[in-house]
């Protein structure tokens, strides 16, 4: 018994040795290319260089009605927690008018089914769910899409 | 006796002599002061150092943990400040009674006020309201003493950094402290603070 259950390790030990050489010669993509470009599987890619983040700029325009507007400035280290959230130090309705910061939307204090809230609903309390700061990076692929004309203002 | 004669008489005395012991005690007084003064300061030194100030868990696991990923342990220039550096007075007096307070500090850490993350937590806030208060009273000292209004370059800064040194710093009205809290740390509940 012992010595069969012995045989039988070395051998599954052979036998899968002998499939990571196999699969070593065919490591490739197979022909695959996603838009960062054709990269073998047991290679690894030098990394893109990091792109910056806008310090701070004026309003980006928006595409379409519904866009939650991008941000146009900055936001490392900002903390959104339990505790506080950095965000509303500024854009909160008491402190926008101080800071010149757009105030969060009346949208941003209803409930999910259109109740109105005294403060800022918790469906909208992660702003950077929604709204995402802009690197200086030139977009992957084209894009052909154009902003309804009466949203073509600022920019 | 006069005047004069009473310092002769002293004078003759202090080359006898018989007043070798006088000068010993004063010349171990003097040694063993500067020996002392220095030692004092030096001692001092060495608690106004990061490594001791992260010498017990309590600071390392948790405001030192938060802090490294701030824009004081880590950015472009390399330029760092340390616990000392925003916690400590410079002048010598402020210092003394920072460190006389902070005797409090170390009785805390014996009694295990703050031992666990939780314990710590729950006491941040008068722990943060400590730190707010005395640099709203010293206005800022401590940031000034690295960042100075005077040598702000508004054309370096951004919009919004411009737009709010401009008026309320510029104007007194504000200290640095006013507007950025948690800048090295993470922040308490921050229920019923002014402009949070
Ligand atoms: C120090 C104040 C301040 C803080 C903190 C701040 N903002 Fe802003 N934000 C501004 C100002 C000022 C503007 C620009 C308004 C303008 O120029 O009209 C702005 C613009 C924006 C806009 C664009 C608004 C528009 O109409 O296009 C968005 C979105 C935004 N911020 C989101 C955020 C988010 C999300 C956070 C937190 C991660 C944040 N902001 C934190 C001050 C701030
Ligand atoms: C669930 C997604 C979502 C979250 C979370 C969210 N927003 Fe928005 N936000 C939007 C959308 C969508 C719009 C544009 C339409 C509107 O006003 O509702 C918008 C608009 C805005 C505007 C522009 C308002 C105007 O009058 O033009 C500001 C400023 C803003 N949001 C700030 C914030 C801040 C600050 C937070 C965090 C407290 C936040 N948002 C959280 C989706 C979101
Ligand atoms: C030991 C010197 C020193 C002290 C003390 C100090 N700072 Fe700094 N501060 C720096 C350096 C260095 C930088 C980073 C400069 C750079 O490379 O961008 C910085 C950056 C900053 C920034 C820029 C943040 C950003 O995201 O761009 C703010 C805000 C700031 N400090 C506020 C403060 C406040 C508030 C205090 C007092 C509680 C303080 N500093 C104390 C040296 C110091
Ligand atoms: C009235 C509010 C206010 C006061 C007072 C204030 N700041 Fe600021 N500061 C801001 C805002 C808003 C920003 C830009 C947003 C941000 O960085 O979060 C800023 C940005 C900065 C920056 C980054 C500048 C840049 O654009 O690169 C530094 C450094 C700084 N502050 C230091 C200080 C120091 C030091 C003091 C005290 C001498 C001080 N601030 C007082 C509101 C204030
Ligand atoms: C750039 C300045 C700065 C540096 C560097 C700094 N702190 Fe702080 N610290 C503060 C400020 C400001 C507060 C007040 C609370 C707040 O705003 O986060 C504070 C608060 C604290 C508190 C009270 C608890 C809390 O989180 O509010 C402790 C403890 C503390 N610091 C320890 C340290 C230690 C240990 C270091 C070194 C690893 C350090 N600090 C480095 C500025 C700084």
């Amino acid at each position: 018994m012992k010595i069969l259950s012995l045989i039988m390790i070395v051998l599954g030990m052979a036998v899968s040795g002998s499939s990571i050489a196999q699969d070593q010669e065919e490591f490739n993509s197979g022909g695959l290319e996603t838009i960062r470009g054709a990269t073998n599987i047991d290679e690894t890619r030098k990394a893109e260089a990091l792109k910056r983040v806008h310090k701070d700029r004026n309003p980006i325009a928006r595409n379409y009605v519904h866009q939650p507007p991008v941000v146009p400035h900055q936001t490392r280290g900002y903390r959104v927690d339990k505790n506080s959230n950095k965000c509303l130090t500024c854009h909160g309705w008491k402190y926008a008018a101080e800071t010149g910061a757009t105030k969060v939307s009346l949208t941003h204090f209803e409930t999910r089914d259109g109740k109105v809230l005294s403060d800022v609903s918790p469906r909208r309390y992660f702003c950077s769910q929604c709204h995402v700061t802009q690197a200086d990076a030139r977009p992957l692929v084209e894009n052909t899409f154009k902003p309804v004309d009466s949203l073509m203002n600022n920019d | 006796m006069t005047q004069e004669t009473k310092m002769k008489r002293i004078w003759h005395y202090l080359k006898s002599p018989s007043s070798a012991g006088l000068w010993l005690i004063l010349a171990l007084g003097f040694t063993g002061g500067v020996i002392f003064w220095g030692g004092f300061n030096t001692a001092l030194e060495v608690t106004n150092t990061e490594e001791f100030c992260i010498g017990c868990h309590e600071m390392e696991d948790n405001v030192y943990e938060e802090y490294k990923e701030t824009i004081h342990y880590s950015n472009r220039s390399g330029v760092r400040a340390t616990c000392p550096d925003c916690h400590v007075p410079k002048k010598w007096t402020h210092k003394i009674v920072r460190k006389i307070a902070a005797s409090k500090e170390v009785w805390g850490m014996l009694t295990g006020l703050i031992d666990t993350r939780e314990k710590f937590q729950n006491h941040r806030r008068e722990l943060a309201e400590r730190e707010w208060k005395r640099m709203k009273d010293n206005d800022s000292e401590e940031c000034r003493n690295c960042h100075n209004f005077e040598y702000m370059d508004f054309s370096e800064q951004g919009n919004r950094s411009v737009k709010m040194h401009s008026n309320a710093l510029a104007s007194g009205e504000k200290t640095c402290i006013d507007c950025h809290k948690g800048i090295a740390h993470e922040l308490p509940d921050m229920k019923g603070i002014e402009n949070w």
